[in-house]
């Protein structure tokens, strides 16, 4: 009898545990017992979880909320005051010569990222299906973007785009498709291409990793069905593969779409955001307010931004993976 | 993939991402805010002072602790050195003061005093019995704040003109004196990889420093960015770029960068400062000549702005303070001041030491004769400079990297700075 109760209490605590995000506990939560004891026992579990989201999470986001409306200068770090200013600092940023180009910049940069990232993401993955002689030694190379350090790999790009001595001019004079150096990180034309390029470079294997999962689950007598029904490789890639890889999709997409916004060593190492703010997005921008131009102020108002941008896809994330659990429940 | 289910779980995952999201875009800006009174009392006793600088390399790197034992040794006083890069610098200094840890000792750029001795964390050094008799008068300028000395350097840099002995030599030139010599000289040597000129128009302070001669000695002011002048000066730079005489890489690269590219024989001239001396001297094959930075015309006035950092005590406690200060007396006595320019390849801030110096240095001439004439980057603007220097580099990288005109990217930097 005992043990019966301890059990019929024990399963629902996944619920306890995460129910007063929606609701508050109670009987209508079906909770069996509603005794004021489990309640207590439940808040018990809570309270770690919810004091180190405080402490960590949500007291650093008011910090900043709070800094983008003051006048946050290096004097205010030694006498710890900072006037209020309302919304002026929202509006200096806005009047910043280079803020507009910083937004642009940071939609083209994600938006060519991620397509490409995706693409070339995909078309390995699929590649990779097929069994051949070193396959898998292949794929696991094609890791390496990944697990390189960022600062190692940018560091190398630095070189091989290096304009007179780089490796990739040479190449490409040598074979003549251009007969120019191209100024890959010296050209405020080129550089956010140059930055996007590395990028992609570094994003193909998540999504090519992710996506060869997503088309492992994918069962292959539809294959074999499609095949026999007279389906072309063509066919067979567009009416099974896709629709079938769509819940993987969203999540790949999202997820990367989330990482590249926040995208900083890359362009930190490359250009640092320059020539003349040419590579500049909102991340390296706002570092470059708060701790090159020491207007802390202003840097939070960016951070703020991108604060809100990331939660929007945040939530278009987990809304995509939800449709994605439910048609596969169904 | 995992599947999970279960609107709990779904709510948990929901808050557990957005969470996770929210703070990495956060961390990019997330700094402390928590702040005190500024009289702090510093930690640890009086006899162990802490010391922040940004030398990164040799042979600055290794010649500044060893001086700091020296002098910590004579006080009686343990020394912590601590260094970071420069582009951390400001910010790590910001973190300290707010944690009440400002650094006893820091030697920061002289650009930067102004803004620091503004926020009252500096010690005013004038009053704790320090003196500047002897000095040059500009790097004095450059220690003050309203009227008060907050730093004082134990020696000074400018830049010059360096260029390749043997490259002039089978070219039959002779080291240009005006800005037309330039342009032929840099013309004329500019062969197969080897490019005329190199010097740094990079995206942060240094390229404006670099900038600033040219500037300055054209007869612009920081106070006008888009003058005629400043557009002539800007001028001159984007025709030796455009020109192929030196490489569009000019704006990546930093003054360590267009020491490397001058060492490797890529450039037959390059604007450095005298602290690159002990590594060009070490390679024995390499034979260079350093002339003051050629001027518009033969009757222009040579303006170079005051390279060199500063010693600065933040407030603490008394007794800490005064530590502080003695071990400042002995970093910059005479013969430590003399003997940190001459390994750290600097010119001694003493007047009398820099022309005894240049009279047995030959190298040093040039920048000896320089400094006398040099200006303080803050000396037009104070508080106000880093803002025009970064419109400076900008537009300097506007018009470099990006085909702007001189005169619409310096008009664009007069707004941005104005």
């Amino acid at each position: 009898m005992m043990a019966d109760t301890i059990h019929s209490q024990a399963a629902p605590a996944g619920g306890v545990r995460v129910r007063p995000i929606g609701k508050p506990m109670g009987r209508s939560a079906g909770v069996r017992g509603g005794r004021g004891g489990t309640g207590w026992a439940a808040f018990g579990f809570i309270a770690p979880a919810w004091l180190y989201v405080a402490a960590f999470y949500v007291y650093p986001l008011a910090g900043n909320v709070r800094m983008s409306f003051q006048d946050y200068t290096v004097t205010s770090f030694f006498t710890g005051r900072a006037p209020f200013v309302g919304w002026r600092n929202y509006e200096a940023v806005w009047r910043d010569p280079a803020f507009a180009k910083t937004v642009v910049n940071t939609v083209a940069f994600t938006v060519g990222s991620l397509l490409f990232q995706f693409g070339i993401g995909l078309a390995l993955a699929v590649f990779f299906q097929r069994r051949f002689p070193l396959g898998g030694v292949l794929r696991s190379l094609l890791l390496v973007p990944w697990l390189l350090p960022l600062v190692v790999s940018g560091t190398a790009w630095r070189w091989i785009m290096e304009t007179d001595s780089g490796v990739l001019n040479q190449a490409l004079m040598q074979a003549h498709l251009i007969d120019q150096p191209i100024p890959w990180l010296a050209s405020t034309s080129v550089s956010l291409l140059s930055v996007t390029l590395v990028n992609v470079w570094v994003g193909i294997p998540f999504n090519m990793v992710i996506l060869y999962g997503g088309l492992q689950g994918i069962p292959a007598h539809l294959y074999e069905a499609a095949a026999l029904d007279g389906a072309g490789a063509w066919q067979r890639f567009r009416h099974i593969t896709l629709p079938l890889l769509r819940p993987v999709t969203a999540v790949v997409l999202t997820l990367g779409l989330i990482y590249t916004l926040k995208v900083f060593d890359v362009i930190m190492v490359l250009t640092q955001g320059g020539p003349a703010n040419s590579s500049q997005t909102l991340t390296t921008f706002a570092y470059d307010l708060s701790f090159q131009r020491l207007t802390f102020g202003h840097g939070a108002v960016v951070g703020n931004l991108l604060i809100v941008v990331a939660v929007v896809f945040a939530f278009v994330y987990l809304r995509a993976t939800r449709d994605g659990e439910g048609r596969a429940a169904a | 993939m995992t599947r999970i289910s279960g609107p709990s779980v779904r709510l948990a995952r929901r808050a557990a991402a957005v969470t996770v999201v929210t703070v990495t875009a956060l961390s990019a800006t997330a700094c402390g805010d928590s702040v005190g009174d500024t009289s702090g009392t510093g930690s640890g006793s009086a006899s162990t002072l802490t010391e922040i600088d940004y030398y990164e390399a040799a042979p600055q790197n290794t010649q500044l602790p060893k001086l700091l034992d020296e002098c910590g040794a004579q006080v009686g006083v343990k020394i912590e050195h601590q260094q970071v890069p420069r582009a951390q610098f400001m910010p790590k200094l910001l973190q300290q003061a707010s944690s009440r840890a400002m650094p006893d000792l820091a030697l920061i750029d002289n650009p930067d005093l102004p803004q620091l001795a503004a926020t009252g964390g500096l010690l005013p050094l004038s009053d704790a019995g320090l003196t500047t008799e002897g000095l040059y008068p500009s790097i004095v300028e450059a220690g003050q704040f309203q009227d008060k000395t907050y730093g004082i350097a134990p020696g000074v840099n400018g830049l010059a003109l360096y260029y390749n002995k043997d490259v002039f030599t089978e070219a039959g030139l002779t080291p240009p004196k005006t800005w037309d010599d330039l342009t032929k000289a840099a013309r004329a040597l500019t062969k197969g990889s080897r490019y005329g000129i190199a010097f740094s128009a990079v995206g942060t302070e240094e390229g404006s420093f670099q900038f600033e001669p040219f500037f300055w000695t054209a007869g612009a002011s920081l106070k006008q960015l888009d003058s005629p002048q400043a557009v002539q000066a800007l001028t001159l730079w984007k025709d030796l770029v455009d020109g192929k005489s030196a490489s569009k890489s000019v704006v990546t690269w930093t003054q360590a960068d267009v020491n490397d590219q001058f060492m490797a024989g890529n450039a037959a001239m390059m604007v450095n400062g005298p602290w690159q001396l002990p590594t060009l001297n070490e390679n024995k094959d390499l034979h260079f000549g350093i002339v003051p930075i050629p001027i518009p015309s033969p009757e222009a006035k040579p303006v170079t702005p005051l390279g060199g950092e500063v010693w600065t005590v933040g407030h603490s406690d008394p007794a800490r303070e005064k530590n502080a200060v003695a071990v400042l007396k002995c970093l910059l006595s005479q013969d430590k001041s003399l003997e940190w320019s001459t390994n750290a390849g600097y010119i001694p801030s003493n007047q009398a030491a820099a022309e005894q110096m240049a009279a047995s240095n030959p190298q040093l001439a040039a920048f000896v004769e320089e400094v006398a004439t040099a200006r303080a980057r803050t000396a037009e603007l104070g508080t106000a400079y880093p803002k025009a220097s970064e419109a400076l580099f900008n537009a300097i990288q506007a018009s470099l990297a990006g085909g702007t005109p001189p005169q619409e990217a310096l008009s664009a930097a007069q707004d941005a700075a104005a």
